[in-house]
């Protein structure tokens, strides 16, 4: 009798402390944006997102600098994704279990850990300097892009493994080679846990200031990346990603370490933008999940 | 359907992205001291060039600065030093040649907790006693500095290891740029050292005037004593016309930019550094910092326009105690 009763209490306590560890997450969060929100939303209006940065904090604005967050996180996404799903998809539907393969697995999960600053200095050296590509908006979304390979990787991997064995081989029953089997059936359902992998990656992109400062990417720049979409002949340029370009972090850490009171007012209305574009960018990528898990039948 | 996303978040780029002209870019980069100086003038140059020149500007610190621009990846580098022998040869190496300019003073300022009240003044030899690398481990008291200074522990602040700030300081106090004692808090980030000494009532630390401007309430300016009458009688505050005169010393110093002897030729970068020149004295007071006299940024202009290469201070780096005009007047 006494040893239910303490089973139960030990029930209810886990369940108490279960609550306790969330909230400490969520009172952390939400002190910290009530904190940014006071400073910053008086600060927050149209003449803000499209002013240029400006040695007068009330004129200062962020546009070159969230446009090239939406920017390097578009070509960082096109570049990231494939790859890191390709891989992801050969790592764990074709490769055989072989020392090497071991070698690469542990690598792979061992550069999830590295910090970021070590990614900056391999974009610095490759991508700046040995492929001569400046610093362009395109060294780096690359220099990002190797930054969450790993992590895009790993959670491919892990939403392949969740989907049943039995899938694949009434697929194969049905005559299906292995392209086709991991193409209609396997991949599908994998999908939403390969977007949430992409999710934290994409997320764990935006924030990052030490690599594109490596790199050397500017604190002030007044001109926008040029627009891909041109209205003379041949209407597409591909010119915007050779520009020169600044991002959200890097104009917030710039103005939290000036003189003037003013400009921690813009940082926090900077942090603000910056929260909202990763919320929006969440928000497509939960609403994509969302509809392949609505697709999925069996 | 993720192709249609693209589309939509493209378009939208398109719509907000001004209209783009195959505009020249001029480069540059460099020290977070003169950042703020060559910010307000690219602000000012791009409203008066309506879109015809882009200007970007970095912030790499005065060394990362020179290694960009003697590897040829900027037009200009900002510095807070003049360049130093490793720099001249890096440059030399890779053919660059350059021009250098004053652009203003900044006074470095000696700041203690509004709650001090035992510093009246400090001498350089005082403050010397407190940075010198023996130092380090030994001198931790007030009162080892002056005997009837409280019996209390000694916190030091001060610029990041990496900073031309750093460099000056060690080279102004220590006798050689880049020698201090390493057990003090430093960062590269003015802000930080400000919170660090307004927090702390034992602190003392150095970072530019501008930040002291901003902060009078929470910090307490020290004047500094170099103990040579030549240039001003006894404690002397960095104030504008001590800075300018040349009495605050050793602690004020001339910053600079140093521009390519290629991309000088380029009409748009003739243009920046001619309206740098006209207008620099005027914005950099703006920002915090010292004009030179108006006499300084005619004769820099002069250096410009007869490509003089080099730098007055012979590829030394950091040198104490210099009027920039006299310098320049000297070539």
């Amino acid at each position: 009798m006494n040893r239910k009763l303490y089973n139960k209490f030990l029930d209810k306590s886990f369940t108490i402390l279960g609550l306790v560890a969330t909230l400490i997450g969520l009172v952390v969060l939400s002190a910290l944006l009530i904190d940014v929100f006071t400073d910053g939303m008086g600060r927050l209006s149209w003449q803000f997102l499209m002013s240029y940065p400006s040695r007068r904090p009330e004129e200062a604005g962020i546009l070159s600098a969230w446009v090239g967050t939406v920017w390097v996180m578009i070509l960082t996404g096109l570049i990231a994704f494939p790859i890191g799903v390709m891989a992801g998809i050969y790592l764990e539907e074709y490769e055989k279990k072989t020392w090497f393969s071991n070698i690469i697995e542990i690598n792979i999960a061992n550069l999830a850990g590295v910090p970021s600053i070590i990614y900056g200095l391999l974009g610095l050296g490759l991508f700046v300097r040995v492929l001569a590509l400046e610093r362009s908006v395109l060294s780096g979304a690359a220099t990002l892009a190797i930054l969450v390979l790993p992590i895009i990787i790993l959670s491919t991997r892990e939403a392949l493994r969740a989907v049943p064995f039995s899938i694949r081989e009434a697929s194969y029953a049905l005559g299906a080679t292995r392209w086709q089997t991991i193409r209609s059936q396997v991949l599908p359902a994998a999908m939403p846990g390969v977007l949430t992998g992409a999710i934290l990656a994409m997320s764990r992109a935006i924030g990052e200031t030490a690599p594109l400062i490596t790199i050397g990417a500017l604190t002030y720049v007044a001109f926008l990346p040029t627009s891909p979409i041109s209205s003379e002949f041949p209407y597409i340029s591909f010119q915007g990603i050779f520009d020169a370009f600044t991002v959200l972090p890097i104009q917030i850490f710039n103005w939290v370490s000036r003189p003037q009171k003013g400009f921690f007012t813009d940082a926090a209305a900077g942090i603000i933008v910056l929260l909202m574009i990763t919320f929006i960018m969440n928000g497509i990528a939960v609403w994509l999940r969302y509809r392949y898990q609505k697709k999925i039948r069996w | 359907m993720k192709s249609l996303i693209a589309i939509i978040i493209m378009a939208f780029i398109v719509c907000i992205s001004a209209k783009t002209y195959a505009a020249p870019v001029i480069k540059i980069d460099g020290s977070s001291t003169v950042y703020p100086i060559t910010e307000a003038v690219a602000e000012e140059f791009q409203k008066i060039e309506k879109g015809k020149t882009k200007v970007t500007v970095g912030i790499s610190g005065t060394g990362g600065g020179f290694k960009k621009f003697c590897n040829g990846e900027t037009d200009i580098s900002d510095a807070s030093r003049p360049i130093k022998p490793s720099e001249v040869d890096l440059c030399k190496k890779n053919n660059i040649e350059y021009i250098e300019l004053p652009v203003a003073y900044d006074g470095l300022a000696v700041m203690v907790n509004p709650k001090n009240n035992w510093v009246d003044y400090l001498t350089v030899k005082e403050l010397k006693k407190m940075w010198e690398p023996a130092a380090q481990g030994k001198t931790t008291k007030w009162n080892q500095i002056r005997p009837n200074w409280p019996d209390k522990e000694l916190h030091l602040f001060g610029a990041g290891v990496d900073s031309g700030t750093f460099d000056y300081f060690t080279e102004a106090i220590n006798g050689k740029g880049g020698a201090s004692r390493g057990d003090f808090t430093a960062s590269e980030d003015d802000n930080v050292l400000v919170q660090g000494i307004a927090t702390d009532t034992l602190a003392l630390g150095f970072f530019g005037v501008a930040y002291y401007d901003h902060n009078k309430d929470r910090l307490k300016l020290v004047p500094i004593d170099d103990e040579n009458d030549a240039n001003g009688k006894g404690p002397i505050l960095p104030e504008y016309e001590h800075v300018v005169k040349g009495t605050y010393q050793p602690l004020a110093r001339p910053i600079f930019i140093y521009v390519s002897k290629k991309s000088a030729d380029r009409p748009e970068v003739k243009r920046f550094i001619e309206f740098y020149m006209k207008e620099g004295g005027k914005l950099s007071k703006e920002v915090g910092y010292i004009a030179l006299p108006d006499k300084a940024y005619g004769l820099a202009l002069k250096r410009m326009e007869k490509r003089v290469i080099g730098s007055v201070f012979g590829g030394h780096g950091a040198q104490v105690g210099v009027k920039i005009e006299d310098l320049l007047q000297k070539e």
